[in-house]
């Protein structure tokens, strides 16, 4: 009896020993992962991008921030370069990725917004977009993203691309915002994004400009 | 009776394997290893903390700098730059068309310093004594290091091209460094005639920036094209390909006339005659290809053949091509113990001797050198690369690359990156030129804050 009882104790202190030792080899975890890295030189220190284009990925919900990459990599979203890019990564990267980026506290630089469209924008916001787009697009409501406070030359391509039909639209969305367009032109899609790139600190020291003109979204003859 | 028996054996059971865990446990952690702590307190309480000393503060030093920084506040680290301000080679050839002003590329190392609590010397390192583990400055002064990290660019191999020296750069500019060299470029560029020729010579790979001088000549007929429409551009090149070749083409095509009669642009490789092999400052001249055939031109600028930049030369950092040899998990040179080479001056293939290569490969070595120092296992590297290229007006392309360590080499990861599409549409064009500006704001937001 008492032999089985020294057996399992010099297995349990083995045991504990070897899980001390395999958490004390435990690897070196950098503040910033590695496989993060390269994300920083467009995406900005903390995914908080000064602009102008290239958009803030702090503080995404890392559901959503996984799903963005997989349609990335499998081609499903049109992109310039992410879809090449997202090709380097595996599922696991992604998760890395998206669980350090989540944790992050975004920055929103001010921007150059025209009061006029930001006011038009706030009523067609309440109209056609708050119902996903809640909390006036602060919140990500399964993966519709944070768009309040977005570079809105960013802004500007994404719609463009929903507009053009370059980029899946889900049908609730195409739905409304025909309706808006018929009603109130295609200014209004400007008008929006005015609206959301308003949403922004005014207690950012940083001077940034916005040197880019924001085009407007026409639709392509 | 037997409960009671039980019972005893139970607690006395209990307390021998409370017992030999608890022995276990503390003999582990203060005799073998101490992981709670991710600091190793040095046996001599007189001992000085970690110093980490870099040579460099551009792309690579300024980001390996702030990254060790960032990771373990209680290693000291001393950042050894010559200029108090950094002239970005990178976007500096929109300064040659008038696209930006070169004081948008100048940058200032006090916030970054201030932040992170680099000590910055601005001094230049003359050498490196790997024994005695110091570096010395033109000052006269001396800096003690645990782990050195040389990030120090390039430098130009001289007299590979008979009368180019570098005694000629103010009339015949290599703009290969950002700062003055770019403003006598450009100034050069503007005081010549409507009809004139710019030629720009290309050096065989490897070289700073694969995209360059092809970006460099785009720029330059962007602005011809408004100004100086008669005239020309001829690129020398000691190359026969170069990074996104048929994306520059598509773009010297659609916006600057390449390969009809009033193209601004030419490219001359060596199969026709490419390679210079003689320049005369004196009368503008340039001789080049086996018939030594004679240009003459209104503005010559030679980039010069290139080496790690002096500091690796002569510390014995690099082999005899010029280049550092290095551990690419660890960026370790393999030459000399504790020091680390990145950048430009490093042996990175198959990454490119660009700007975004340097600020990757600092990560990964600022993850080296603090795990190393911590003796902690080093994490899985990952390497990336991002190059755009402005060729015009709402023209901008792109190539990208992400790596991995395999069999102890930088590997290519197969199937992803690529330069942009020959296809993509002119949307797509515009917008690129507006991510190039994105990257440049974001990756200097992060090399200076």
């Amino acid at each position: 009896m008492i032999k089985k009882i020294i057996k399992y104790a010099i297995l349990l202190m083995s045991t504990l020993i070897v899980s001390m030792m395999t958490y004390a080899n435990e690897a070196y975890n950098p503040p910033l992962p590695l496989v993060a890295g390269d994300c920083i030189t467009c995406h900005g220190t903390g995914g908080s991008s000064v602009g102008p284009a290239t958009p803030i990925i702090a503080s995404f919900d890392s559901e959503t921030f996984i799903g963005i990459m997989e349609k990335y990599k499998n081609d499903e979203r049109p992109s310039s370069i992410m879809g090449r890019i997202a090709k380097g990564y595996t599922e696991k990267d992604f998760i890395v990725m998206a669980d350090y980026f989540a944790k992050q506290a975004a920055v929103r630089y001010p921007q150059k917004v025209e009061a006029e469209k930001v006011k038009k924008g706030k009523k067609l916001h309440q109209k056609y977009c708050e119902r996903c787009h809640e909390n006036e697009g602060n919140t990500d409501n399964d993966g519709t993203a944070i768009i309040a406070g977005q570079w809105m030359p960013y802004l500007q391509f994404t719609l463009a691309d929903f507009y053009h039909g370059e980029r899946d639209i889900p049908k609730k969305m195409k739905r409304r915002m025909v309706k808006m367009v018929k009603k109130h032109g295609e200014e209004s899609l400007d008008d929006l994004i005015h609206f959301y790139g308003s949403q922004t600190q005014s207690d950012v020291e940083i001077e940034v400009e916005v040197e880019v003109e924001v085009e407007p979204v026409k639709k392509v003859e | 009776m037997s409960d009671d028996i039980t019972r005893r054996k139970f607690l006395m059971a209990t307390g021998i394997v409370g017992f030999c865990g608890l022995t276990g446990f503390t003999g582990y952690h203060v005799f073998l290893k101490n992981p709670l702590r991710p600091y190793k307190k040095p046996k001599d309480p007189k001992a000085e903390k970690a110093k980490v000393v870099v040579i460099g503060g551009g792309a690579g030093g300024a980001i390996a700098a702030k990254y060790i920084r960032m990771a373990a506040p209680e290693i000291e680290v001393t950042l050894i730059e010559q200029n108090k301000e950094y002239y970005t080679c990178f976007m500096s050839n929109e300064v040659l068309s008038g696209e930006r002003t070169i004081d948008s590329l100048k940058f200032s190392y006090e916030k970054l310093s201030s932040q992170y609590g680099i000590n910055m010397v601005y001094d230049r390192a003359l050498g490196i004594d790997p024994e005695a583990k110091t570096v010395t400055l033109q000052g006269g002064d001396k800096v003690n290091y645990d782990r050195l990290i040389v990030s120090p660019g390039i430098d130009f191999k001289w007299g590979t091209i008979e009368g180019h020296d570098e005694n000629v750069i103010e009339k015949i500019p290599h703009a290969w460094k950002a700062g003055p060299q770019t403003v006598t470029l450009r100034q050069q560029i503007e005081a010549m005639k409507d009809g004139g020729t710019v030629i720009i010579s290309v050096p065989p790979k490897p070289f700073r920036c694969p995209p360059g001088p092809y970006e460099r000549a785009s720029q330059i007929a962007h602005y011809l094209k408004q100004h100086k429409p008669k005239s020309k551009v001829l690129i020398f090149d000691g190359n026969q390909a170069f990074s996104k070749k048929p994306l520059f083409f598509q773009g010297w095509e659609q916006l600057y006339g390449f390969e009809t009669d009033h193209s601004l642009i030419e490219w001359i490789p060596p199969e026709d005659g490419g390679k210079i092999i003689q320049v005369n400052p004196n009368d503008m001249s340039i001789i080049a290809g086996e018939f030594e055939d004679e240009y003459k031109a209104d503005v010559i600028n030679i980039i010069p053949p290139q080496t790690a930049g002096k500091i690796a030369i002569v510390s014995g950092l690099a082999n005899d091509k010029g280049w550092c040899p290095i551990n690419p998990e660890t960026f370790e040179s393999t030459l000399q113990k504790d020091i680390h080479v990145i950048g430009d001056a490093c042996i990175g293939k198959p990454m490119p001797k660009s700007a975004h290569s340097a600020n990757s490969q600092a990560k990964v070595c600022a993850a080296a050198v603090v795990s190393g120092l911590q003796e902690q296992e080093m994490p899985t590297p990952y390497y990336g690369n991002t190059c755009y290229s402005v060729v015009g007006e709402d023209f901008g392309i792109s190539v990208t690359a992400i790596y991995q360590l395999v069999d102890n080499k930088i590997q290519l990861v197969e199937g992803a990156g690529g330069p942009s599409p020959l296809n993509a549409s002119a949307e797509v064009r515009k917008r690129e030129v507006i991510y190039a500006e994105s990257w440049f704001k974001n990756i200097t937001h992060e090399m200076f804050n």
